[in-house]
């Protein structure tokens, strides 16, 4: 290991460091001094580091350094400015009317922007990140509405709710005609086929028969003679293809028998009157504009 | 820490004693002294490199004047640009996301043309370097032009080699006072212009700098001077061969590229061995031409020995080159006693043989088919690839289709239109796919669609496609949007599919 003659190179005058491999011998010259000196100067510029910054834990506390440096505080006041900054643009949406935001493009594509930030943090958990909704939430992409589908009529629904307790909700009630024991269950059976038919699928045609005047006293009321719905009213039309809590014919018979009600929030108090402009621009624009 | 070359052992004697031959490498204390007591760390010795004149050191200055000018000139060219786009001809612009070069302008999406001409770079230093050595270490790299100026300015001040030497070990005076604080000062000139022409490549130069002598400049610009002026005083006042020796990667990168048929800056022992001192008139048989004055050695910036042979610290700087023919010139001897050959070639007349050049080989082939591969695709991107409009199709993922209350099927697509034209244009937007399809943009009434796009500008437009269900038989029937410009014909086309439920969900 220390054989000195085996240590030293001729040819340049300096000892390897004695090792070997496979026959490749590195020089054993000495480090340049400044590099002494840099590891040096980053050992003081730790030291530095520890009084200005947070830097030592304890057992309850740490060291906060005499900048008083926080991430936290820092990001506190980073959201505090955007409100302010967000406040300054939403005022841009006070003054004009829904259908004028929809006309001025600089003024919808801000609105979009906003109304869809706000979509996902409110209305997503319910309504889908994408607002196709799901079993029992609706649809809010598609050209059909409970409650109507123009502008005011989104925005007066995400103002007041659904069946939300606000004095001005929207509120309609099916009554459970199967548990409540208000019918019986043949004759709900009949009614399944005759919902069925009305939408133009395969129906037992006797059953529609005998459920003809069952639908007139008890359903007609609210979804209309034809079976068209009404948005006043928000009874939804049985004639089309949406169908809110299922489209199965054991679906079907589970809303007659429980006479299911989903209940929406009224974001009147969660958010401000901008907010709420941009997210009926947001919703009726993904729903087709029209 | 150096790796020994085979190709050393071969020489003859006289240039292997140790450190007869290299009083002023830095890197050799403590030669042949082992056992306890050998020093860690070694303080720098400073090296005082001798004036040498000749056609290298002529054309190095050259080079150097060239690419110090081009550096400090570039800011301040300006070049028309339509529109309120910036008319400096270089500039990298952080705020827009775009990089301008006289007539060439990249959007920060089109960040791969770099990418594609530092690729390039790298393989034509690659090739260069295999070709004929280490080039850019020695004539073009910024740390070597940048200390080379230094030590110019040094000289200015405190004289050649020999006085610099003296000055240095002489007591404090107003004489070296004055000389070394007047070269500092200068240094810290040449650095405040450095690291303000950098920054001159971010900003409008006219307006940066008058911002920056009156405090008005972004705080950024004046940290960003702040450090390259400090780097570049430090680097190539005080480091100079330190950075090479030990900070650099390229001259490790440098050997790889580097084999015996490579052009370098060669000692020909052939030719100089056996080395020896030469009176006048005594004859030049028996011996070699080396006379053992180590003008080379004093002339080196590197403080080496190229008679030792190709070294990582020997950055091709051909200073010694010319040191060795001014000597040989004054005995009476040829040129070229150091001069850009290749190992083998020496070898080989060390040996008798005739030496021969290769300069088309594997490793040079290589290069050249990877440089003419990676130029010609960037060049065609760059020339014929980029179009002047460009359509980017984004189709809606949640939910993927929307069936509608008559049974049509919607999908929504967002487009984004740029114009990468010099003027305002309005483009149509039109779609191609199933049968009956109807485009509806949200905030434009329905019909084809047009859009009026601002030069070098995007915008984005939200676009539905409504198809009658009859017309769609599969899950995904494939689509696409093009968009027009009628004035110009420019067009860009862009696949996509529509979705909808398909039969098994009918």
């Amino acid at each position: 290991m220390s054989d000195k003659e085996s240590k030293h190179d001729a040819v340049s005058g300096v000892d390897t460091t004695g090792h070997e491999w496979d026959g490749i011998k590195e020089l054993d010259n000495p480090l340049p001094r400044w590099w002494l000196w840099v590891w040096y100067v980053s050992i003081a510029a730790s030291v530095v580091y520890w009084v200005l910054m947070p830097a030592w834990p304890g057992i309850t506390g740490y060291t906060a350094g005499l900048r008083n440096h926080s991430d936290r505080t820092n990001v506190a006041a980073e959201l505090k400015s955007l409100a302010a900054q967000r406040g300054a643009q939403g005022a841009k949406l006070t003054n004009a009317s829904l259908q004028e935001i929809e006309q001025d493009p600089a003024l919808q594509a801000y609105a979009l922007a906003a109304g869809a930030s706000a979509f996902g943090d409110n209305c997503a958990t319910c309504h889908g990140t994408g607002g196709a909704g799901a079993k029992g939430y609706p649809n809010l992409r598609d050209d059909v509405w409970i409650w109507g589908g123009s502008l005011d009529e989104i925005a007066h629904t995400i103002r007041v709710g659904v069946r939300s307790g606000h004095g001005e909700a929207r509120m309609s009630m099916m009554p459970a005609f199967g548990r409540e024991g208000m019918l019986q269950p043949a004759q709900i059976n009949d009614l399944t086929q005759y919902v069925m038919n009305l939408s133009g699928r395969e129906a037992d045609q006797a059953a529609v028969g005998r459920a003809t005047q069952l639908y007139a006293d008890n359903c007609a009321a609210c979804h209309g003679a034809a079976g068209k719905g009404d948005i006043a009213q928000g009874a939804p039309d049985l004639t089309d293809g949406e169908w809110l809590y299922g489209s199965k014919v054991e679906d079907i018979h589970g809303q007659i028998w429980n006479g299911r009600g989903g209940v929406m929030p009224a974001w009147e108090t969660r958010m401000n009157d901008e907010t709420r402009k941009a997210l009926a621009i947001y919703i009726h624009a993904n729903a087709g504009g029209r | 820490m150096t790796v020994v070359i085979d190709t050393l052992s071969r020489r003859t004697t006289g240039s292997s004693a140790p450190g007869a031959a290299r009083p002023a490498r830095p890197s050799a204390a403590g030669a042949g002294d082992p056992g306890p007591g050998k020093p860690l760390y070694k303080k720098r010795e400073p090296i005082y490199p001798k004036l040498v004149h000749g056609p290298w050191r002529t054309l190095k200055w050259a080079v150097l004047g060239l690419l110090l000018g081009v550096y400090y000139v570039m800011p301040w060219i300006r070049w028309e640009r339509p529109g309120d786009l910036p008319d400096q001809a270089a500039l990298v612009d952080f705020t827009t996301g775009r990089f301008y070069f006289f007539g060439l302008q990249l959007w920060a999406q089109e960040v791969y043309f770099i990418t594609g001409a530092m690729i390039a770079a790298a393989l034509v230093l690659y090739l260069v370097t295999a070709l004929f050595g280490r080039l850019w270490c020695g004539y073009a790299c910024p740390q070597t032009v940048w200390t080379d100026l230094y030590i110019a300015v040094e000289r200015l001040f405190e004289g050649d080699r020999n006085a610099r030497m003296r000055l240095d070990r002489a007591p404090l005076s107003f004489n070296k006072v004055w000389r070394k604080g007047g070269k500092h000062l200068v240094w810290i000139l040449i650095a405040l212009g450095t690291g303000g022409a950098w920054a001159l490549y971010f900003h409008d130069a006219p307006t940066l700098w008058g911002q920056f002598w009156t405090g008005e400049a972004e705080a950024t610009a004046y940290l960003s001077v702040g450090v390259l002026t400090g780097t570049t005083y430090w680097l190539a006042g005080h480091m100079r061969e330190q950075v090479c020796t030990y900070m650099c990667p390229w001259p490790r990168i440098q050997g790889a590229m580097l084999d015996q048929d490579s052009l370098q800056v060669t000692y020909r022992y052939d030719r100089g061995e056996p080395r020896g001192p030469h009176k006048k008139g005594q004859p030049w048989e028996g011996r070699g031409d080396c006379i053992d004055c180590k003008a080379c050695v004093v002339a080196c910036p590197m403080g080496i020995d190229i008679r030792n042979g190709p070294q990582l610290e020997c950055i091709n700087c051909t200073l010694c080159m010319d040191a060795c023919d001014d000597i040989m010139a004054r005995v009476g001897r040829p040129r070229g006693l150091i001069g850009f050959d290749t190992d083998a070639a020496v070898l080989a007349r060390s040996q008798g043989q005739k030496a021969v050049y290769r300069f088309v080989r594997g490793r040079t082939i290589y290069y050249a088919v990877a440089l003419t591969a990676v130029a010609g695709i960037m060049g065609w991107g760059l020339f014929f690839g980029r179009a002047a409009l460009d359509l980017s199709v984004m189709r809606d993922r949640n939910p993927t289709y929307v069936q509608l209350k008559d049974g049509s099927i919607r999908n929504g697509y967002t487009l984004r239109l740029s114009n990468k034209m010099q003027q305002a244009r309005d483009l149509v937007v039109a779609f191609e796919g199933p049968a009956g399809a109807r485009l509806q943009a949200v905030g434009m009434p329905d019909g084809p669609i047009t859009a009026t796009v601002e030069s070098a500008k995007v915008r984005t437009v939200r676009v539905f496609v409504i198809v009658p269900a009859a017309a769609l038989s599969d899950h995904s029937t494939p689509a696409a949007f093009v968009l027009k410009d009628a004035e110009s014909g420019a067009a860009d086309r862009v696949k996509t599919v529509f979705l909808s439920p398909g039969e098994s969900a009918r």
